[in-house]
C-alpha cells in the first residue's frame, strides 16, 4: 500500500497551520514556566486549547480533504468539545486555589461577599 | 409535538453531532442517528432542565465571530506576554463585575467566552449578588474590563437567551 503524496499547494498552508499551532501550545507551555503566580499560570494553557489546537484541527481537516478528496470535518466537533470542557476544569482549579488562598488569609486575593448579602435569597 | 419532539434543537444537534462522527449521510446512519438523539433527549425529560429560550440567531452568530476575532487577538496578546519578560509595569489581578444577566444558560456561556479567550478567567459568581469575580492577566484599567464584558458579551448574551 502506497501513502499517497499531499500536492505543494496544500502541504504549504498544512505545514503552516501545523507549526503556528505547534507553537502556540509551546508558548503556553513556556508561559507556564514563565509567569509568577498561580493565578497568572491558569491562563497560560489557554493559548493551546484555543487558537493552538484550532491551527491544528484546520491543518488536519485540509490535509485529510485533499487527500479523500471529500470534506473531512468532524475534527470540528474535538474543537467544540474542548472549548466546552476546558474552562470547566481551569475553572474548577482556580476557585480551589482561591478557596485556599482565602482559608490561609492570603491578603493578594478579594475577599468573599460577606455572608449577610448572601443570605438575601434564602440560602 | 412536546411528548413526541420535547428538545428539539438538542435532538438536532445531537443527530448532527452523530453524523459528523460517523461521517456519512447514508439513510441507515440517518435513522440511526436519529434514534439515538430521540432517546437521549426522552433520557432528559425527567432530569427537568430549566427551560431554554434561544432567539436571534443573527445576534448569535455575529457574537461568535466577536469572539472568534477576540480569541485570536488576545492568543497574540497573550503570546507576546510569555514570550518578552522584560516588560515589567504588567500588572495582573481580580476584577468584579456587576452583571444583570440571570439566565443559567447565558451565564455559562459568558464563563465559556471569558475563560476561552487567553488572558481572563471566570473564578467565581456570587449569584445573590449578581456579580462574578475575573481574574485578568493583563490589567490596564477595571472599568475597561467591565465595560467589555457588560458591552460586547453580556448584552447580546441577553438578547440571545433571556
Amino acid at each position: 500500500m502506497s501513502v499517497p503524496d499531499l500536492p505543494f499547494w496544500a502541504a504549504l498552508p498544512v505545514a503552516l497551520f501545523l507549526l503556528l499551532g505547534a507553537g502556540l501550545t509551546l508558548t503556553g507551555s513556556l508561559g507556564l514556566l514563565r509567569l509568577g503566580s498561580f493565578y497568572e499560570r491558569v491562563h497560560a494553557p489557554t493559548l493551546g486549547t484555543t487558537l493552538g489546537i484550532g491551527c491544528v484541527l484546520i491543518a488536519s481537516m485540509l490535509c485529510f480533504s485533499v487527500l479523500q478528496t471529500r470534506p473531512v470535518l468532524h475534527e470540528v466537533l474535538i474543537a467544540v468539545f474542548v472549548t466546552i470542557t476546558t474552562p470547566v476544569t481551569l475553572m474548577l482549579l482556580a476557585r480551589a486555589a482561591l478557596y485556599r488562598d482565602r482559608h490561609e488569609g492570603n491578603r493578594q486575593v478579594p475577599p468573599a461577599v460577606p455572608p449577610s448579602e448572601n443570605c438575601r435569597d434564602g440560602r | 409535538m412536546r411528548r413526541v419532539l420535547p428538545y428539539p434543537l438538542l435532538t438536532a444537534g445531537l443527530l448532527l453531532l452523530w453524523l459528523l462522527l460517523s461521517q456519512s449521510m447514508a439513510p441507515g446512519s440517518v435513522v440511526l442517528g436519529a434514534v439515538l438523539a430521540l432517546g437521549a433527549s426522552w433520557a432528559l425529560v425527567p432530569l427537568r432542565p430549566p427551560k431554554a429560550r434561544f432567539r436571534r440567531p443573527g445576534v448569535a452568530l455575529r457574537l461568535a465571530l466577536i469572539v472568534l476575532s477576540d480569541i485570536i487577538r488576545s492568543n497574540v496578546a497573550v503570546a507576546r506576554i510569555i514570550l518578552n519578560p522584560r516588560r515589567r509595569d504588567r500588572r495582573s489581578g481580580f476584577v468584579r463585575i456587576p452583571l444583570e444577566m440571570r439566565n443559567p444558560y447565558g451565564l455559562a456561556t459568558l464563563a465559556c467566552i471569558i475563560t476561552a479567550t487567553p488572558g481572563t478567567i471566570w473564578v467565581e459568581f456570587d449569584s445573590a449578588a449578581g456579580t462574578v469575580l475575573i481574574h485578568v492577566l493583563d490589567l490596564i484599567e477595571e472599568e475597561t474590563w467591565i465595560q467589555i464584558i457588560k458591552g460586547r458579551y453580556e448584552r447580546r448574551l441577553m438578547e440571545i437567551f433571556e
